[in-house]
């Protein structure tokens, strides 16, 4: 039946990502590890981000603010109590009795975004185009300058460090594969269809009776929430999160995977995340060894620009190409 | 708290004010002409403090001199850029230009620290540059005078350059109507393109000012600067310049007033203010304190 196919693609892709883990958790050393959570987590916030950024044409730049959320979270939640004295001396007495394992703290994170998305979206989805832009960029520095000024629960422009090393690549295949379900399922459902249609002509889907609002908040709320959990799957991969961390620079990665992969497409976005990362690592010893620091940055604004200026719609554009959904689209 | 101490601050916050305005106007005129944010253009400012460096240390040359060729370089700076990223993305969404910005700041950014290294450099002018002035119990340097003049002299000649001139009438026409400004025989291409050189010569500008306030230069120092002028110009109403100019100057007042007439644990709060200005400003008055009713943004 080749209607089924994306369901094929979908089984093919657990069972290879679940044999994948086993195989290089087993076999590969720290370095490679730690690669392949890199890529795995920038699927993550690839695909999360093309929920609003693509499906919806909200052109949001706050998904590092949504990640520093969910990853300051999940941090304090799992924070070893026993290094609570000598690291966060004045932790208020209240929140000490917050603790839980990694799973349900990701949760919690994710959640917290997700609701940070939320007052967010109230207040900035009235805005358009490349103002809701600036308007989400004007975010990540509140964010930041909330986080350094928060000193006694996130120790400043210090960060956080010592946090436990829990992110490891069966982690992460995992929350690769529910973000790509869910966005997956979001996007051929009638909910995605709204979304599109909100995209392409906002008046007309209105006419036609699509909430815009609900919409809009929708999948700002649902990408801030991956965006969370791929925030606390970071923090603990490097185990130490600094505000500085969560910039614009990171935004512009994520955004870049979005636009070359394509606005809407998360066959694209999960390619585009996978070339990007191991690009970016392959350019880093080079970096180190010649002293040419910044050229990965070079090539990939310059990748984007090139994109932009001969596909404005990125590799993939809106469509999941043939090799995943088979020949009869829905 | 005497009214000297407020003197003071309103004397700094113009100096800063004034930065703010030459690089708010660029934001300005390339949002008013092609309707772009241009995200680099904070990294003009970047482009020409080192410009200045160069010119004052390599070559050698009297301030003046260095001040019109720091213009040229960034003019030069802006109209290659126009030409080889903008140019063939007219007419694409706006949003398209805009994510292209962001990749050309990311990529000047980083050519400077390939280049020059990410180590603040310091800068310094003339000696007699730093000579503090006072005048009743307000003190200044001579620099801060020099930035202030040059920049209100500068604004007066773009507005009378905006309003008297060809080229000016020219640039006002496309920005009203592109399709009606090509049908009236003007060229498009070469009002867009000095609308970026003009832009960013001021811009250049404002780097060598910033450099002669602050005293230290590095590949990242336009992000900020960049980001504020934007927000003076959003305060203003993009796409107008007597509004660029007046943001500017708010812009500058307002921060240094919320930092010089708060308790000082706020400070650190500067730039949060600054930026929830900004979305508060698009959301209750979309069109800023000048703008037309051009299209809708909210």
């Amino acid at each position: 039946m080749e209607m089924n196919r994306p369901r094929y693609s979908l089984a093919i892709m657990i069972i290879s990502l679940t044999v994948f883990s086993f195989l290089i958790e087993n076999m590969a050393n720290d370095y490679i590890l730690a690669i392949v959570c890199f890529t795995g987590i920038n699927i993550v916030l690839a695909v999360s981000l093309n929920l609003t950024n693509g499906f919806t044409g909200l052109f949001s730049l706050g998904h590092p603010a949504f990640m520093a959320v969910g990853g300051y979270i999940t941090a304090l939640l799992t924070f070893p109590a026993e290094k609570k004295p000598l690291f966060l001396p004045d932790f208020p007495q209240w929140l000490d009795s917050f603790h839980l394992p990694f799973f349900p703290a990701l949760l919690v994170g994710g959640c917290g975004a997700a609701f940070v998305a939320f007052l967010v979206g109230i207040s900035v989805l009235r805005l358009k185009g490349h103002y809701l832009a600036v308007a989400t960029m004007g975010f990540i520095i509140i964010i930041q300058v909330l986080l350094n000024n928060a000193d006694t629960i996130t120790r400043g422009p210090l960060g956080l460090n010592g946090l436990e090393d829990f992110t490891n690549t069966y982690w992460v295949s995992g929350w690769v594969i529910v973000t790509v379900y869910i966005c997956w399922k979001i996007k051929f459902s009638s909910l995605g269809r709204s979304m599109l249609a909100v995209r392409e002509d906002e008046m007309a889907a209105n006419a036609l009776g699509v909430n815009l609002f609900s919409t809009r908040s929708f999948a700002l709320i649902v990408g801030a929430f991956f965006a969370g959990i791929a925030g606390g799957l970071w923090g603990h991969l490097i185990t130490a999160l600094t505000p500085g961390s969560f910039s614009l620079l990171m935004s512009f990665n994520i955004i870049v995977m979005v636009v070359v992969g394509g606005t809407g497409s998360i066959t694209g976005s999960v390619l585009a995340a996978i070339i990007f990362t191991l690009t970016i690592e392959c350019f880093r010893p080079l970096e180190e060894n010649f002293g040419i620091y910044g050229v990965g940055e070079i090539v990939m604004a310059l990748f984007l620009v090139l994109v932009l200026i001969f596909k404005p719609s990125g590799i993939f554009g809106t469509e999941e190409p043939d090799f995943v959904m088979g020949k009869h689209k829905p | 708290m005497d009214s000297g101490y407020i003197a003071q601050q309103l004397v700094n916050g113009l100096i800063l004010g004034s930065m703010y305005a030459l690089v708010a106007i660029g934001f300005s005129m390339i949002y008013g002409i092609v309707r772009l944010i241009n995200f680099a253009h904070g990294d003009i400012v970047m482009i020409g403090a080192f410009a200045t460096l160069a010119f004052i240390e390599t070559v050698g040359l009297p301030f003046p001199l260095v001040a019109l060729c720091v213009f040229l370089t960034c003019c030069g700076v802006g109209i290659v850029i126009e030409r080889v990223s903008f140019r063939p993305m007219r007419g694409a969404p706006q949003v398209t230009g805009f994510i292209a910005s962001l990749g050309i700041s990311i990529m000047l950014q980083n050519i400077g620290i390939l280049t020059l290294s990410a180590q603040p450099r310091n800068f310094s002018f003339p000696g007699y540059m730093q000579t503090i002035l006072h005048l009743g119990s307000v003190s200044f340097r001579i620099i801060d005078l020099v930035i202030f003049l040059t920049a209100i002299v500068l604004m007066v000649t773009l507005v009378l350059l905006v309003k008297k001139t060809k080229l000016g009438i020219a640039m006002r026409a496309t920005a009203e109507n592109i399709d009606v400004a090509r049908l009236m025989g003007i060229n498009i291409n070469h009002t867009i393109m000095a609308t970026f050189a003009i832009g960013s010569g001021l811009a250049g500008i404002a780097g060598l000012m910033w450099g002669g306030k602050f005293g230290q230069i590095d590949p990242l120092m336009g992000y900020v600067p960049g980001l504020k002028s934007f927000v003076a110009a959003v305060i203003g109403g993009v796409g107008s310049i007597p509004g660029a100019i007046l943001g500017g100057f708010i812009l500058g007042l307002a921060e240094v007033l919320f930092v010089g007439l708060l308790p000082p644990i706020y400070s650190s709060y500067r730039d949060a203010f600054v930026f929830g200005t900004l979305i508060v400003i698009l959301i209750i008055l979309p069109n800023g304190l000048l703008g037309k009713d051009l299209e809708d943004r909210a």
